[in-house]
Parts: structure tokens; sequence; C-alpha cells
């Protein structure tokens, strides 16, 4: 999480230096999701996110190196240089992009989870994992008004494909509010009506994301079908980095900000929420938050 | 749906027969003995041209191989065996099944394929033979299944995606040009995509305007998109395991008119080569591209250029994207009079394309204007009168090139 807000912070800095160039969203406010659910997913597990993938792909165990190269064009990025912020690949990590239009990634997603039946029940290949390799899908709630996403969740369910659809929820799909946009601005419910559960979560909670998350991939992993998770949260940023971002009040992330600007201030406020036992949880195996921090900006930001 | 099987009787390939030998007469005359790679002249829909084998083909990580090979000129073959007389649609079944049981990997998504067997038959009794997941039958939802055989391209099977009419992959545009044809490229060449999408297109019978639709011309500007299209029993079978065994994605174009003809295919393993134009018939004074249903208009035609004495040398251009401009360039270099036939609208067509890259390559050998028939800019009209009047007939194609031969 710490790499991928200094990783999307730095991102914000070279853009602004005229160093890096087109679109770039970045990921910042959001990191609770991408680590909450990837950090649980096995090797052979794939993950199809949008056009906001920068952590994802970090997440995933993309190198920091490989996804920042890749924003500045080079060949040693990713991709080459050749799909740029909106299309991160990486075939060793099952990082299948990277989707710039909304919701042309969640058909992909839905194929890539087929494959992962077929190979199991057709091929009668045995999964690492020990039951079907699992495929997420993140996408936003702009996404959730589009018919890619409700003939997925249909298709997904009627042939229980080991998928789930993970819905970063941040309120606004550039400067249209969600309940501006949406008839039932309750997303999670919609699961329920293509008859696979739907659930909400804290998105800005990364131990809550996991709890949810964990049952959803096993659930996925059984054979039991798919899942619809939403997870409410907020962008501190603006869309993407050339979005003026004027829409949206300066009060409005009252709620899902701890603190403002600087890692260490998550840290001291996530530490402020599970003093002691956010430590020992913390994913990577450092005696401190902070050696954490420097590592991540040591490791994802120097060219 | 039933008026559209009942295709024409007139449209039988028994012509086909006569005209082979000649075809593979001129194709030993100028295909070098190692084969089209080793000759190829590449040109590029943009007009620049490199030579040599694998033109193009720069960077360790791109696949040499990416359509499958051309075998001995398998029409030889069509004379030491038997062979056993097939249907088009049946054949393409064939070469689908064939494929099926060649490799596991290879599954069938679409609307109605599974238990109804097809809305054409082409899929008939393959979810018996396969089970319903390599058979998916899908509800109507083109955009997603598309994208979610491109999902599963990406992952390791090999989808051949029905449309059940071209016409419905409108809706899957979004993926075929975003995801279909890029993702190869934007991904760094880290995943192919080996999808093959094909369905029935074109002008039937009185279908209406918007089951009367000719995609090729909307999909041709695709980067990274692969297109073909049958029009014998023989080359559809080719094409379709030729298009299957690609690394890339392949748009197979079949005709709503044409899945009834009937031919003698060989019995033994064979494919067309996805890049390759068929030599209909050999001549001297007129170059005659088409392809798809209008080869037969052209071919009935012909038989009245023959009695006028004129000697067209017609060409079935097979591969929409890219034109094989070896088997072109050869023919304008000879008969220096070019006629395109296309059921493509006029404006934005392949014979638009297809007129453009002529003229960039072969303008020195070109003796007159290239013509190029096409069907009127209109929606097709429901009333039979009115839709063959939107189409290329055969006695137009007769005063094109006496007016082109003047």
């Amino acid at each position: 999480m710490a790499l991928g807000r200094s990783f999307e912070d730095m991102c914000a800095q070279m853009y602004y230096r005229g160093k890096m160039f087109g679109f770039v969203h970045l990921y910042n406010g959001q990191e609770a999701v991408s680590t909450g659910f990837i950090r649980l997913l096995q090797p052979g597990d794939a993950v199809v996110s949008t056009y906001r993938d920068h952590v994802h792909a970090l997440s995933k165990g993309v190198p920091a190196r490989a996804v920042m190269a890749e924003l500045f064009g080079k060949t040693t990025g990713c991709c080459r240089g050749q799909g740029g912020s909106m299309h991160m690949f990486s075939a060793p990590h099952n990082f299948l992009g990277g989707f710039a239009f909304i919701g042309e990634g969640i058909p992909v997603a839905t194929g890539a989870a087929f494959s992962s039946r077929y190979r199991h029940e057709v091929l009668k290949e045995a999964s690492p994992s020990g039951g079907l390799d699992v495929t997420l899908a993140f996408f936003g709630d702009g996404t959730c008004n589009n018919g890619q996403f409700f003939e997925c969740l249909n298709m997904a369910q009627l042939w229980k494909l080991p998928i789930v659809f993970v819905v970063e929820n941040n309120l606004w799909a550039i400067g249209m509010s969600h309940l501006r946009a949406t008839s039932d601005p309750v997303i999670w419910k919609k699961g329920p009506a293509f008859g696979m559960p739907g659930v909400p979560v804290d998105g800005m909670d990364v131990l809550k994301v996991r709890e949810v998350a964990k049952e959803a991939i096993e659930r996925a992993r059984s054979g039991e079908g798919p899942t619809l998770v939403e997870c409410e949260t907020y962008r501190f940023r603006g869309h993407s980095l050339a979005d003026p971002d004027e829409l949206r009040k300066p009060g409005e992330d009252v709620d899902f900000k701890l603190c403002a600007t600087l890692p260490c201030c998550i840290a001291f406020g996530l530490m402020c929420k599970f003093f002691g036992f956010f430590i020992s949880y913390i994913m990577l195996k450092h005696s401190s938050l902070k050696g954490i921090i420097r590592k991540s900006k040591r490791s994802g930001c120097c060219r | 749906m039933a008026a559209a099987l009942q295709t024409a009787g007139t449209l039988t390939a028994s012509s086909n027969l006569v005209i082979n030998s000649e075809r593979f007469r001129f194709g030993s005359l100028l295909r070098s003995p190692a084969g089209m790679k080793g000759t190829i002249l590449v040109v590029k829909s943009d007009g620049r041209h490199t030579v040599g084998f694998n033109a193009g083909l720069r960077g360790a990580n791109l696949i040499p191989n990416a359509v499958a090979a051309k075998t001995e000129d398998s029409a030889k073959s069509t004379y030491s065996k038997p062979g056993h007389e097939i249907l088009l649609f049946e054949a393409l079944r064939e070469g689908l099944e064939e494929e099926m049981d060649r490799d596991p990997r290879v599954c069938v998504i679409g609307e109605d394929v599974g238990h109804y067997g097809g809305s054409y038959k082409v899929t008939k009794g393959l979810a018996n033979k396969y089970g319903d997941l390599r058979v998916l039958d899908t509800p109507i939802a083109e955009n997603s299944f598309t994208g979610m055989g491109i999902g599963a391209a990406m992952t390791g099977l090999r989808p051949v995606v029905e449309g059940m009419n071209m016409g419905f992959l409108l809706l899957a545009f979004n993926q075929i040009s975003n995801n279909c044809g890029m993702l190869h490229y934007t991904s760094g060449g880290q995943f192919t995509i080996p999808i093959v999408i094909r369905g029935p297109g074109g002008v039937g019978r009185q279908l209406g305007a918007e089951h009367s639709q000719r995609l090729e011309s909307y999909f041709q500007s695709i980067p990274g998109l692969q297109m073909v299209a049958c029009s014998t029993p023989y080359n559809s079978k080719g094409l379709m395991k030729a298009a299957i065994r690609s690394e890339n994605p392949v748009v197979l174009f079949e005709h709503v008119l044409l899945y009834n003809l009937k031919e003698r295919i060989p019995d033994e393993d064979y494919i067309c080569c996805l890049e390759e134009a068929e030599m209909v018939r050999v001549g001297e004074h007129v170059t005659i591209l088409t392809y798809s249903r209008m080869r037969y208009h052209v071919m009935q035609a012909a038989k009245t250029l023959v009695n006028k004495g004129y000697d067209p040398e017609v060409v079935d251009i097979r591969s929409l994207k890219p034109f094989d401009l070896y088997t072109i360039g050869n023919s304008v270099k000879k008969t220096h009079r070019v006629l395109i036939v296309e059921e493509c609208m006029r404006t934005g067509g392949i014979g638009a394309s297809l007129r453009a890259a002529i003229i960039d390559n072969f303008w020195d050998y070109l003796d007159a204007p290239i013509m190029c028939l096409s069907s009127q800019d209109v929606p097709t009209p429901y009333a039979g009168s009115l839709e063959e009047q939107t189409v290329v007939q055969p006695a137009q194609i007769v005063a094109a090139v006496e007016q082109l031969c003047r």
C-alpha cells in the first residue's frame, strides 16, 4: 500500500514536471482495495483492471521499475512502451490488463475465468492452488451502468465461473456523481438480482477488505461461483492528472481520509486504529512501518 | 431464416472442377520450388513494401510462424484420391471438428451453436460430441461473449466465436477493435489472441437491411486483425482450419447464400494459406478481382464474356486483409486491366482499399483506370427486385469488361 501511494505520488510529480504524458489515472486513496484483494491471490490467479491500473499491477507483483518505465514509454517497460499507463500487461504475473474503455475488461476477465473452468473440467489440468484459478475483475461505479457489466454478471453466474467482481465505488466517474448517474446507487444489491451474493465493504480498511476478499476468493476457487463485492472508497486526486476536478467539494473526503498527503500520516492513522495488531499483521516482514515506507520509496521510485 | 437456407440452386461449384487444373498449372509456373514464402513480396496496405522472407517480422518476441504454413499444393491431391462430396456448411463443420479433435483447447462460443446446432447448422452435432463447455451456448450478449472469447484466448484456449449473423458483431465492435485487434500490440507482444470470429454475412434473399450487411468494410481498418472470406467448400474447410491454427485473430467471412454449395473435396488433411488469393480462371485480357458470392456472378459473366471473345482472368482474393498483392500483382502485370467486383458498399469497401493498393504498387502496369463494381451505398431493400439492383449483377460485369477492353 505504501509502495502504491509513493509510486502514484511520484507519477504525479513526473507528470507535472512535464516528463510523463497522456492520460494518467492515479489510485491514491484506493490502495486498500488492491492490497486487500490481490495479496490473497496465488500465482496462477489472474487480475483484470481498468485504466487505473498502476497499483493493481504493483500488487500483483509486477516490478515497480517495469511499471514506471512503461509510463515513460521505455522499452524496458512491462509492455515495451507500447501500452502506456492504461495498458499495463504482464503475462508472467497473470496481469491481463489495463483497459482504456470502461467495461471492456470485464468480459476479458470472464473469459479468463471461463478458461480456468475449461482447463479444470475439459483439459483435466490440476491447478497448484488446489481448486480453480480465480480471476479478479476491478472496475468502478461508472462501469456498473454499462451493459458489459450486467451481461457478464449473468454469464458468470450462469456458468458458475471462478471470478470475483470488485467494484471500486469512489462515487465519481470523472465529473459525474454516481448518485446522478444511477437509478439505484446501491451496487452490491445488483448481485442477488443475478443470483450471486453481493457484499458491501469499507474500501478504506484493508483488513475488512481482506476478510471479504478471502471469502469471495475461496468461493470462486471451490467452484461455487462469482461474487459481487462493492468497496466504498474514494480517490484523493482527480480522475486523471489532466482533470481539473472542479465538481467535487473539498470536504467530501473527510469520511474517507484519515490524513491527506504523506504516507507516514497514513501510517500514523492506521497505527491509531490498529495499534500493535497492525504492525504484526502487515504483509511485509519488516520491523517498523517507517522501514516499509522507506523501502518502498527506494525500490519503487528511483530511476 | 428458413428463406435464407433455400439458396439458389444455380450456384453450383461444378465449374470449379474444370478451373482447378488451370489454377494449379498457373501456380506451378509462378511459385518457387521452395514455396511461396521464399519469394514473397510483402506489400502493406499503406503502400510500403519490404522484400524477403517474413518481411516485417522484426524483434525477438514476435511469433515467426503466425500463420499455418501452406502444405504441398493440395489441389493436386483432389485427383489422386476420390475425395468426398460435401456442402459448404458441412465443410466448415468438418474443418472445425477436425481441429477440435486435433487440439482440445479449441472451443466454440456463440448463440445457438450447441443444442440448436448453429443457425446455419455449421456446428450441428458438435455439442453432443464435445459437451456443453466446449460448444458453449451463450446468452444474447455479443460484446461480452466476444470479449469472453478474447479473455479465453489470452489464457490458453483457442475459441471460435460465431456471430449468428455477421451484422450482430457490430455490437461486439468494441471488443473486436480494442481487444481482439490491438491487445497483442498494447501488451508489448506478451499475449496472443488466437481467436477465430466467423459467421454468415452478405446480402441474402430478402433478409432486410440489417441482416444483409457486409462487415468486412467496417473491420478492415482495425490494426492487428486478419480477415479472410471463403467461397467454396474446399477453401471453406481449408481456411477454417488455417484460421484456427493461426496465432493471430482471424475473422472468417462466410456468405448466407453459399452454404449449400456442393463440391468434391479431398479426404486427407489440408489447409489453405490465409494470405493467399485463389486463381479461379486464367486469362489474358483483364484481371477480375472478386471474393465470396460475387465470384459466382463473375464466373457467370465470364461465360458470356468468353462467348463474346474475351479472355478474363478471375482471381478470388480470399484474403481481405492483408491482400495477396503477389498473386494480384502478377495478374495485373500480365493483363494490364483490372476490374474489381465486390459486394461491399462503394464507399470505404474492400474494393476501395484494393484499388488504392494496386495504384500504389502497380500503377505503371495499368493500361486503363481500375474499375470497381460495388453494391450501392444504400440500405438493402426488402423487395426482391430492388435488392437485386443494389448488388452487382453479371450483366454489369460483362458491360464493365467490354468498356475496359475497348
